[in-house]
């Protein structure tokens, strides 16, 4: 079902009762020419763009859980293209671009709010490198914008600018970035992939694949043996656990990041900040609540939770940039599992396995990436070639010496 | 979370800094002839079990000491803390008895 406003006109008056469900329920057929492992945000986008763009047919999503109930349903809903190095950026800003189109393309509202991120500066080392990101940024076709203390006041007077250890010296703006509706993103996509005949089959748990001589000849589930002839594995937070299966080790830890939101208030904060310095970023949700977090908690852990001490540090943290945040309440904190690589970047690559692909290590930044991750993964499985803009995501890359490293701290994934 | 210290008794993990996997002790032989990957299977990959894992802890807040934590990764209960030196020394008795 198309939806448009006549469509919504139409139901309104008829009392809401011809609305379908956004996707069918399918069993699961006894082979597929592509089964995706990992029914989250990029694994739907995967399949999306397989059939859409790549005309693939014969598409299956397996989801352990339920659409929506993975990591896509539980970040802060930030997109951007802002980063530094020439292996990431013009990938992220191929995701932008994929962002700025989105809704149209997928017919669903997402809610997608360019809106503005800013990242604080407190000294003239942050505003020098600030300035060589957004020129990097500049040249991939990204925008970047640098704010002196005066052009950061008119936009957030609010902020506590002569902070004894961090006063604000500016910022880097760059304007397209914003948020979007997370959830939607995982329906919008989900029933786009639906309507163009991809099985999505939920609770359906990949328990092993089957290989013999090398090649892959399908995955077993919880459901039964499925078949396929390619097997993309997309399933970030628990890859190495999937992995494992097809006895491959990864350049991977898991770590929990946490998140809050506040309940909801008036209009305040109309983009998103990123204080780096004090381990803190907050946007303000259509509803009013503010969104924000801080820093992993620094050990392994698959919980879905974490613990006291970071819910502490982000909170000193909000409260040294915003005091105003001393008088808002916290509704929820949860927390999420991800894959944190060796360099903090991603990977989207073959495996050894012939047949059997690889999408992961997006560390905390997975949400933004979502459509370029997905259009890149299926451009891979289609073509076995890499996209132009994912040619760097190898997994080989720290045997041959090719990490790309954004932060420079080398091998020590909680530190990215 | 509390850290049992075998010198120090109990002490919260605030105190404390994360390293990673206990196997970052063992570093391999550099004049084997496989050193290069092996080096790399020691830098990069990582077992990352769902369930107990055994990892570095620095008491960077106290005795400055390093110890081998066997946590559980899923429900974060600790299960056994030991000195890291000592893990160390047993490793190497070990290796040498070989």
């Amino acid at each position: 079902m198309r939806y448009s406003a006549l469509k919504l006109i139409k139901e309104a008056v008829t009392g809401h009762k011809g609305w379908t469900p956004q996707w069918r329920d399918p069993e699961p057929a006894q082979a597929y020419d592509y089964v995706i492992v990992g029914g989250g945000g990029h694994g739907l986008a995967t399949a999306y763009y397989l059939a859409k763009e790549f005309g693939a047919a014969r598409i299956a999503v397996l989801e352990k859980g339920w659409i929506g109930g993975g990591n896509v349903g539980r970040n802060t809903t930030i997109i951007r293209s802002n980063y530094l190095l020439d292996g990431n950026e013009p990938f992220y800003e191929f995701s932008l671009k994929l962002w700025e189109n989105l809704e149209q393309d997928f017919n669903y509202n997402a809610m997608v709010s360019q809106r503005g991120i800013l990242n604080l500066i407190h000294s003239d080392a942050q505003r020098d490198a600030a300035r060589r990101r957004g020129n990097a940024m500049i040249l991939n076709g990204s925008d970047a914008e640098l704010l002196d203390t005066e052009g950061v006041r008119a936009m957030y007077p609010f902020l506590n600018f002569n902070d004894a250890r961090f006063p604000i010296k500016g910022g880097l703006l760059h304007r397209r970035g914003g948020t979007v509706r997370h959830d939607a993103v995982a329906w919008g996509y989900a029933r786009g992939a639906d309507m163009r005949g991809v099985d999505i089959i939920q609770n359906c748990e990949v328990t092993g694949f089957r290989i013999e001589n090398g090649k892959v000849l399908g995955v077993e589930t919880s459901r039964g043996f499925i078949g396929a002839k390619k097997v993309g594995v997309s399933v970030a937070g628990s890859s190495s656990r999937v992995m494992e299966k097809a006895g491959m080790r990864l350049p991977i830890e898991t770590h929990v990041l946490q998140a809050f939101v506040s309940e909801g208030l008036k209009p305040f904060i109309p983009g998103v900040i990123t204080y780096g310095a004090g381990h803190f970023y907050c946007s303000q949700s259509d509803k009013g609540g503010l969104v924000f977090g801080g820093d992993l908690d620094m050990y392994n852990s698959y919980a879905q939770r974490g613990n006291l001490p970071v819910v502490e540090d982000v909170i000193e943290g909000g409260i040294s940039l915003i005091p105003a945040l001393g008088r808002a309440r916290l509704l929820r904190s949860w927390g999420g599992i991800m894959d944190m690589s060796m360099d903090g970047s991603p990977f989207i690559d073959k495996t050894h396995i012939d047949g059997l692909y690889f999408n992961g290590g997006w560390c905390y930044g997975g949400f933004k990436a979502t459509p370029a991750s997905g259009y890149c993964f299926a451009h891979l499985l289609k073509t076995d070639r890499p996209h132009d803009t994912a040619t760097a995501y190898r997994l080989d890359r720290f045997m041959t010496g090719h990490m790309i490293d954004e932060k420079g701290q080398g091998a020590q994934p909680n530190l990215h | 979370m509390i850290i049992n210290h075998p010198l120090l008794g109990p002490r919260d993990a605030q105190e404390f800094t994360y390293l990673g996997d206990a196997t970052l002790i063992n570093r391999p032989d550099w004049q084997s002839d496989n050193a290069a990957q092996a080096f790399h299977d020691y830098l990069y990959l990582r077992d990352n079990p769902a369930g107990e894992h055994r990892e570095l802890w620095f008491h960077e807040q106290g005795d400055r000491s390093w110890l081998v934590v066997t946590r559980n990764t899923v429900t974060h209960e600790i299960l056994s803390v030991e000195m890291a030196r000592d893990v160390a020394k047993a490793a190497a008795a070990e290796r040498s008895a070989q």
